[in-house]
């Protein structure tokens, strides 16, 4: 991410610290992770610590460190999901990436995250790529879905 | 859009909105709620949008993307007004032919209208439906009614006209005075009433006040607000203006989770609208009195929620729950008196001004006044935004309302509100709807998230899974929270898979008191509330698993397999 | 500021208006224990070691002394059947982390706390926060801070900040109840002098 798009970033928040966590989350929008080079950024223009950027950044689990894949899965493990066997299918899409929540696969294909609610209980088990919504998936059915994607 | 300087203006403004609306002319509201959204209704209103500019019907009929119905099971849902058919899982197919039969012909599709599974009766109409028909729906209601980014919608059905009663015909005093009458407890998990807050922040010295919308819902199973907030932004907004204008705050904030752009969006063309009419900002409605917003993102974490830790947030901080002894109505963000209600109870205001407190007293119970919204899921056939009674026994909500437990299953416990809530067994089902009742019985009513368990769920699992999601979703901070999750945790988590010993309960026991007793915060002394409360109800699940190595309900993995092969053997 | 008499343990106690119970306690030679607290340190309440039971106004409740401030009438009990049983709790869940640490040992034999009621996990640190605190506070350095949430929390020294500024202070070293924080620093320190983007003031 070039500087200058970080500085309007900053910039539309007039620099303020108190900005901190929205410019981390326009950001991110934005580069879909967040390098330490931009955090260093980030601390130097809002004058906050460095330790304190760190802190917040590492404190949100939506914010990631690491490099997202092309597709992002996010697995809902709210209540309602989970009652309805939202950990088999979150065990399965995990054996069949090598990820766990959080991470990313190396040849930066998938990453994975768990969600609390979609607010689509209905659906239950959800499981969502690319923004895409799979309602009542079953663990027999993720193979395929997750062929579909290169 | 022109500025609105005065009642009369406003008055003026909604006979004008109404005058140019024939009340027979058809309209058509399709659901555009979450739930919904997930089943596909973006192609449903897609069709509709077509099919009007094919059949040139653009000035005949209207269209609305609406908030959230509540009946989420059925959805994609459309209502077709002025009639109130209501038609459920609905497909892009069948379009055509609803603008044909019955937005023309006025003639009813059956195959797309609710049938009762049970008696194979038919219902046509939104409120003969049984999930509707046993509801109270003051505030979602009018999700229907109205496009969540038209104010113009909102004004027509009455909207705005609690603040200016407020405004112009009342003190702040008197405003406050009603909200402590109608009794009104908030709705975000404590219960506390809100009228008492406010007049904590009022008095509280300094003339800086804040007042915060909690939207941030990060109860898993919780998705009322959401509903509501998106759905009907404007009455939110205006029970917030009319708390700050008792309270005698000029600075708002609206604290919301980031991952509902809908919402998002919704709000900040809400507060936009507002500030063109002059409903928000400088002088408002030529009363003089000045109220800015400000919407602050968050990422949510549960803990988030907690209202001194969401105020931490604001500030641009991590949000810690913060340790002092001092009220966050009386010290808060930037150590200001900041008075913090979540998006239903603000909701609530305008139609306690406007139909006063006597009213809203009226209706449910002895200590909880109004309606509650609920999110009913889990293993329940009707999974939806449910809004009822305080007072309202459970059964209703889960056999009237909920129609029951799908494929054939016994209904075995419900649990309200979430990790710091509890679950009470099928046995206490008629127990009411109230905040002093289900806390007494150890599941607090928390923000309203209503789980259904049947037979096949396992309740240390419950349990488990509670301490499980708080291990990612709490601060840290303290010892008796952070450590004690994470002990409890290992220790249940060893019960589940067979390996619990004698012992370990009287452990957890003692973890448990010692975060309940100790713990900084409320989310860390509320953390063992499931684990207690599945614990009361469900000992004999936890004895089975520790001393039989046995899950009664099949749900555990390492020991339904063994179960399994006693049972092949 | 205005005089307040309370009550501790039995004992009458005077305490300036603002105080907190554990100043007050201290003003007065009465001990209570703490693992998270510094005279120089905001008060933070993270350990809640310093937990006593209070009696005012009918009411009975615990309360982290470090935290409370004093109020009218004000009775407070340092040591009771509930306030040892949380201590002793508390103790045993950090000697899971930090089974060695001499502090905890020393509060473990008063409060009979089983320093293998607990599953081992030598984190050694238990997140009293005095470093992170004392070098945001009165350094104003921020070398080193709290990284993720939950039960994932961490400490975690700064390689940039650290490089320049740790080698001269480690004023933080002796405030660590565990030996965690020169653990945490000696493996920063390797971690700077193997990456050729950072240089050691020392070796300047």
């Amino acid at each position: 991410m070039d500087n200058d798009s970080i500085d309007q970033i900053i910039n539309k928040h007039q620099g303020k610290a108190s900005s901190l966590i929205q410019v981390l989350m326009e950001i991110q929008d934005k580069n879909h992770w967040l390098p330490r080079e931009v955090l260093e950024k980030v601390s130097e223009k809002l004058e906050v610590p460095f330790s304190r950027v760190l802190r917040i950044a590492t404190f949100y689990k939506t914010f990631r460190l690491i490099p997202k894949g092309r597709h992002e899965i996010h697995i809902c493990t709210g209540s309602a999901c989970h009652v309805r066997g939202a950990q088999r299918v979150l065990d399965t899409v995990q054996d069949l990436t090598g990820i766990k929540p959080g991470e990313t696969d190396l040849d930066l294909k998938f990453s994975l995250e768990t969600v609390n609610c979609l607010g689509c209980c209905t659906l239950g088990p959800v499981m969502e790529i690319d923004g895409k919504t799979l309602g009542k998936i079953t663990p027999a059915e993720i193979a395929d879905e997750l062929k579909k994607y290169d | 859009m022109a500025r609105i300087n005065s009642a009369a203006e406003l008055e003026e403004l909604r006979k004008d909105i109404l005058s140019k609306r024939d009340p027979d002319q058809p309209w058509i509201a399709v659901c555009a709620g979450a739930g919904c959204l997930c089943l596909g209704n973006d192609r449903v209103i897609s069709a509709f949008e077509e099919e009007i500019r094919k059949q040139s019907l653009e000035a005949k009929v209207g269209l609305r993307a609406t908030g959230c119905h509540g009946f989420c099971e059925k959805g994609p849902i459309v209502v077709i007004y002025p009639e109130e058919t209501c038609y459920l899982e609905v497909t892009p197919e069948d379009v055509p032919e609803i603008i044909a039969q019955t937005v023309i012909e006025k003639k009813v599709i059956d195959r797309l209208v609710y049938t009762d599974p049970n008696s194979g009766e038919k219902a046509t109409h939104l409120s003969e439906i049984p999930f509707y028909r046993h509801q109270t729906r003051f505030l979602i209601g009018n999700n229907p009614k109205i496009n969540p980014k038209s104010i113009d919608d909102y004004l027509a059905i009455g909207g705005y006209s609690a603040l200016a009663k407020a405004l112009f015909e009342m003190s702040p005093e008197q405003v406050l005075a009603e909200i402590k009458k109608a009794d009104l407890r908030g709705r975000g998990g404590g219960g506390f009433p809100a009228g008492l807050k406010w007049e904590t922040a009022r008095k509280a010295p300094g003339e800086e006040k804040y007042v915060i919308v909690n939207a941030h819902e990060g109860e898993p199973g919780a998705f009322m607000d959401r509903a509501l907030f998106t759905g009907n932004p404007h009455s939110v907004l205006e029970g917030l203006i009319i708390g700050a204008y008792a309270i005698g705050s000029h600075q708002g904030f609206i604290y919301t989770r980031h991952d509902t752009p809908q919402l998002r969006e919704n709000i900040d063309i809400a507060l936009a609208q507002a500030k063109e009419y002059g409903l928000l900002g400088e002088n408002i409605l030529g009363s003089g009195f000045n109220f800015n917003v400000e919407v602050h993102l968050d990422i949510g974490i549960f803990v988030s929620g907690e209202s001194s830790a969401l105020m931490r947030s604001i500030e641009g901080k991590a949000p810690e729950p913060r340790p002092k002894y001092i009220r966050t109505s009386v010290s808060g963000i930037w150590e200001k008196p900041s008075n913090l209600n979540n998006v239903e109870t603000w909701a609530n205001v305008p139609q306690i001004i406007n139909k006063g407190s006597a009213w809203y007293g009226s209706i449910g119970t002895e200590r909880s006044k109004g309606t509650k919204l609920i999110s009913l899921s889990g293993k329940i056939c009707n999974t939806g935004v449910v809004e009822v009674p305080m007072g309202t026994p459970l059964r209703e909500i889960v056999y009237g309302i909920g129609g029951g437990i799908p494929n054939g299953k016994k209904l075995k416990a419900v649990h309200f509100g979430g990790p710091m809530g509890g679950s009470l067994p099928e046995s206490l089902i008629d127990t009411p709807l109230d905040f002093d009742a289900l806390a007494k019985l150890g599941a607090p009513m928390g923000a309203g998230a209503m789980l259904v368990m049947d037979e096949d769920t396992c309740m240390v699992d419950i349990a488990r899974y509670f301490l499980d999601f708080l291990t990612g979703e709490s601060c840290g901070k303290c010892v008796p929270c952070r450590e004690g999750i994470r002990q409890m945790l290992k220790i249940i988590t060893k019960i589940t898979k067979g390996k619990g010993k004698e012992g370990d309960i009287e452990l957890l026991e003692e973890l448990a008191g010692a975060a309940r007793e100790a713990a900084l915060c409320a989310l860390g002394r509320s953390a063992p509330n499931p684990f207690l409360s599945t614990l009361k109800y469900f000992r004999d699940e936890y004895e089975a698993h520790i001393k039989e190595k046995r899950c009664p309900a099949l749900s555990c993995k390492e020991l339904s397999a063994s179960e399994g092969a006693k049972k092949n053997g | 500021m205005g005089e307040i008499i309370i009550q501790i343990d039995g004992r009458e106690v005077a305490a300036r208006e603002g105080m907190t119970i554990l100043e007050a306690a201290q003003s007065a030679g009465i001990a209570i224990p703490t693992l998270c607290h510094h005279e120089k340190l905001e008060p933070y309440g993270a350990c809640r070691i310093c937990t006593v039971e209070i009696e005012n106004r009918g009411r009975t409740r615990l309360v982290a002394a470090c935290l409370y401030s004093v109020e009218k009438d004000l009775v407070v009990r340092t040591r009771s059947e509930k306030v040892d049983k949380i201590r002793k709790m508390i103790l045993e869940l950090l000697l899971a982390h930090a089974p060695d640490a001499r502090e905890l040992q020393g509060l473990a034999k008063e409060y009979g706390a089983d320093k293998d009621r607990f599953e081992k996990e030598s984190s050694f640190c238990i997140l009293c926060g005095l470093c992170v605190r004392y070098c945001a506070e009165v350094k104003k350095k921020n070398a080193v801070g709290f990284v993720d949430r939950g039960t994932r929390r961490e400490i975690s020294f700064i390689p940039e900040i650290a490089s320049k500024e740790c080698w001269n202070c480690k004023e933080c070293f002796p405030l660590c109840p565990t030996e965690a924080l020169q653990a945490a620093y000696v493996f920063t320190e390797a971690l700077i002098s193997s990456s050729p983007s950072f240089e050691l003031e020392s070796e300047e």
